[in-house]
């Protein structure tokens, strides 16, 4: 019998990016490191062509986003498990860094203390063991990435190993943000309390409040979105992606093909914490503050609908859903305040009943059925 | 405003009879503080309510001095602080400063004057104001009011008052009638006062007595503290019951994740505020069973609204667990905009009907309150009803049939999507009486239900999908597990373990403590 077995081909590999792609993409790297700088910094404020601070702070703080959105999009797109807690990792990261900004305020804060401001009025006389490594960017950098990546590995771990899916997962993921913000608004967890993190003075001994700096904060994010899209492409053309999206079509299935998925969700499962920390780490320098309420449960859900709204299991929806809502909500929030809720809520009911594919499926949808048209004609 | 009540209907009472006299106004309002706490002393053992009018008026700060003048200032008008004629405010008049030390003197010496109140609740809130600084000086009034007291309460209560201001005499042998006295008393703050009396007891043999009566309370308020904690435990778990009930039915029994079935708790609690608003409006003689009349109004508002997601929503995302989830939450998103939209941002005011305030105290530091035994018995009752429902009657068969088996059930000639827009309808209908007992407890708010989502999911998630008796047990083992916690670790931290305790327990049994077994476990 074996012998009649024709070898079974796998399909070869598709390139990273098509030829089309990789001109788009260079389009885009080239617009976030040289066309927004020139646009904000060189082009004089009063021409049309003037990209203002608002604009640069907006388009920095989305593409945080859009980094969480990818994020998401890898855990819920393409392996078919919907986080509602990735608000935690995000304000991990930005924790992580908001105590390193802290440290970095030195004794020009209210009180004049080596301490943070918070710390001197709650009468600590040290830094609580948890600060230990905030005054070294390196070692903050590390634990950016780390942090968020420990507790992801951990929680992961357990709700896998028990084979916890689908809406359980959710609703426990759920739980765990929303037990992390109560725990971090106490002031005795040493994270400023209910008031958080804030007043930043500079970055790496760099003043952070200057145009410069944050035209910096901004290449950087988009480089970060950028190059964290070409990972999630590899990761997804790559066996391993291939085996998250059996394990989201068919996870009996696979398991009785001879894979153990639990290690195939751990490993998606603890990037995408470490890219939202990522996003977190860029988000607090630029918008200057961080506080317990970005793990508030309904945070998270928001970076669901984004992936939902872009369309999940493509790359390229989440960051256009990202652009989509975020940029609908700050114009909405200031020009119809009522109107917000109403729109988001409408939102998360029209994707999920007519529009399963998000933007990108709609997109798809009708260059299709204009394609057959064109051919009929 | 309360003070000015009192003020007004003192004066009344009080007639025209000067029964405080010059010198003693003068003590009282002129001179330095320990002159005038003797003053005062010394006006008390002749007080009556001439006396309290005008101690009530120094406290308001409504009392002037012009020279060897004294005057009130009533509303308008000014009078002698003696004759109550009227009078032209002098031009040099002064305000009367009370240090802190002064305005407890007449705080208190104010609270030992409503000891005569013919209103019992002001007589107990008087003794119970008394309670923390009773002196010998009280000494003759508290007797006074012991020997006409009726009410076997208050008279309890006075008896324990006067324990306390006698332990502060200088006759042992009164000190030692005072420690076998409060001995018997089971209250919080006799535990402090016996503290604070033993540092500074002489007598060796009085200390004796006190350190007996101090173990014999505390052992009384050990008792009461477990026994609260325990009340509060039950209650909290009632109160989780309530909300989780209704989503034992949309998720537990239909495997809809309603994300807004917090929002139709705050619905059920809305309703019960516009009904309490037209009783207020048009039957405010019976605004005492408005509550009756809510709990139907309620139900059916919740319902009807969860009749129309069911039709309008949910009924297309059936078998998509995760969709359903997102849509229920912009559903829940548009619900608190469209209530802030209607009733404000601000919570509104829900008040208890005068039979729910209050409560039965059962130990010196255990009272239950009577809205919480009220929605206690109401938990009971909603639970009872649910049972009977799903267990006993037609629309209960069906419901479950077509959660067992759904192609079986229609062939049958059930018609099932009717059966999914009342089931749904149902839980949604609870959800609202479980707001409209949150309404007697907390505040109304459009952020309401937010508060209760995530609890009543574990709730429903710990006790084990489709079983209405794992909810139960989850629901109280979830309260009292978190109320004494709460006597250990405080709030928040009782909070958090209490969801890592869940995460964890999850892990050992995925499918909570009944789990269902055979194949519709997999579903």
């Amino acid at each position: 019998m074996s012998a009649s077995m024709k070898p079974v081909s796998l399909p070869s590999p598709s390139p990273l990016l098509s030829r089309t792609g990789w001109a788009a993409f260079l389009v885009a790297l080239i617009v976030v490191c040289a066309v927004a700088p020139a646009l904000n910094l060189l082009v004089p404020a009063g021409s049309v062509f003037h990209l203002s601070d608002y604009g640069v702070g907006l388009v920095g703080r989305i593409m945080c986003y859009a980094i969480c959105a990818l994020a998401m999009d890898l855990i819920w797109g393409f392996t078919g498990i919907l986080s509602l807690g990735h608000g935690l990792f995000f304000a991990l990261g930005g924790y992580a860094m908001g105590m390193y900004l802290m440290r970095q305020i030195g004794l020009e804060g209210n009180y004049k203390s080596e301490l943070p401001d918070f710390m001197v009025f709650l009468d600590w006389k040290t830094l609580p063991w948890h600060w230990t490594f905030s005054d070294s960017f390196v070692a903050t950098l590390f634990l950016i990435i780390a942090v968020p990546g420990i507790v992801a590995f951990v929680f992961g771990y357990f709700a896998f190993r028990s084979r916890i899916k689908g809406v359980y997962f959710s609703i426990i993921t759920q739980a765990m943000t929303f037990a992390a913000m109560l725990l971090f608004f106490r002031n005795e967890t040493g994270f400023g309390g209910n008031n958080g993190f804030t007043d930043f003075k500079r970055i790496l001994d760099i003043p952070i409040a200057t145009p410069s700096m944050r035209m910096t904060l901004f290449v950087l994010t988009g480089i970060t979105l950028l190059s964290f899209f070409l990972l999630a492409r590899w990761l997804i053309n790559s066996k391993f992606g291939r085996v998250l999206q059996a394990v989201r079509d068919a996870e009996t299935r696979v398991m009785f093909s001879g894979y153990n998925p639990l290690g195939y969700k751990l490993t998606i499962w603890t990037i995408s914490a470490m890219m939202c920390g990522v996003a977190g780490a860029l988000y607090v320098p630029q918008v200057g503050i961080i506080n317990p309420s970005e793990m508030s449960p309904a945070n998270s859900i928001e970076i669901a609908i984004w992936a939902a709204v872009g369309g999940r299991a493509t790359l390229i929806g989440p960051i256009l859903g990202a652009f989509i809502v975020s940029g609908a909500k700050s114009w909405l929030t200031v020009a119809y305040p009522e109107f917000w809720l109403y729109f988001l809520g409408a939102l998360f009911i029209g994707v999920t009943l007519f529009l399963p594919d998000g933007v990108v499926g709609l997109v798809k949808r009708l260059s299709k059925s204009a394609n057959k048209s064109g051919d009929r004609a | 405003m309360f003070k000015k009540i009192l003020l007004s209907t003192l004066l009344l009472i009080a007639g025209s009879a000067y029964s405080i006299t010059v010198e003693e106004v003068k003590g009282i309002t002129i001179g330095e503080t320990d002159s005038r706490i003797e003053a005062l002393a010394k006006a008390m053992l002749s007080a009556d309510d001439k006396t309290a009018a005008f101690l009530q008026a120094l406290s308001d700060d409504a009392v002037k001095v012009a020279g060897d003048k004294i005057v009130v200032i009533q509303g308008d008008k000014v009078v002698d602080a003696v004759t109550q004629a009227e009078v032209t405010l002098p031009d040099d008049a002064e305000d009367v400063i009370n240090n802190n030390r002064m305005r407890g003197e007449i705080d208190s010496a104010l609270a030992a004057l409503k000891l005569f109140s013919k209103d019992d609740t002001v007589r107990a809130a008087a003794v119970k104001q008394l309670q923390s600084d009773a002196d010998e000086t009280k000494l003759p009034l508290i007797e006074k009011a012991l020997a006409t007291e009726q009410n076997t309460a208050i008279k309890d209560q006075l008896g324990m008052v006067r324990a306390a201001a006698l332990l502060g005499s200088a006759d042992k042998a009164k000190r030692m009638e005072a420690a076998k006295l409060l001995a018997t008393s089971g209250q919080a703050n006799t535990k402090t006062m016996l503290l604070a009396r033993l540092e500074t007891e002489p007598d060796a043999e009085i200390k004796a007595a006190l350190g007996a009566a101090l173990r014999q309370v505390e052992s009384a308020l050990a008792w009461g503290d477990k026994l609260g904690a325990l009340f509060s435990g039950i209650s909290l778990g009632s109160i989780l019951l309530l909300v989780a009930l209704g989503l034992a039915i949309t998720y537990g029994l239909m495997g809809v994740i309603n994300m807004a079935h917090g929002e139709l708790m705050m619905i059920g609690a809305y309703a019960t505020y516009v009904v309490q608003g037209l009783f207020q409006k048009y039957l405010p003689g019976a605004f005492d069973w408005y509550l009756l009349a809510a709990v139907p109004v309620a139900f059916l508002a919740s319902a009807l609204m969860g009749a129309l997601l069911e039709r309008s929503v949910i009924r297309f995302l059936y078998g998509r667990p995760l969709e359903t989830l997102l849509a229920t939450w912009g559903i829940s998103l548009m619900l608190m905009q469209l209530v802030r939209s209607v009733f404000g941002a601000q919570n509104v005011g829900v008040e208890n009907p005068s039979w729910m305030s209050g409560g039965v105290q059962v130990l010196g530091n255990l009272s239950l309150p009577y809205n919480r035994l009220v929605i206690i018995g109401f938990a009971i009752f909603v639970l009872g009803s649910v049972a009977w429902l799903i267990g006993q009657t037609r629309l209960g068969l069906f419901v479950r049939g077509v959660t067992q088996n759904r192609p079986i059930a229609s062939c049958m000639g059930v018609n099932t999507a009717r059966i999914d827009t009342y089931a749904f309808a149902l839980g949604s209908g609870i959800a609202g009486l479980a707001g409209c007992a949150l309404s007697q407890v907390g505040n109304v708010g459009p952020d309401l239900g937010q508060g209760y989502i995530v609890d009543a999911f574990m709730v429903v998630v710990l006790g084990g999908v489709g079983q209405l008796a794992g909810t139960v047990y989850a629901a109280l083992g979830l309260g009292i597990l978190n109320k004494f916690l709460e006597g250990w670790a405080g709030a928040v931290l009782a909070k958090i373990a209490v969801l890592v305790f869940i995460i964890i327990f999850i892990q050992k049994r995925p499918q909570g403590i009944f789990a269902m077994k055979g194949r519709s476990a997999e579903a």
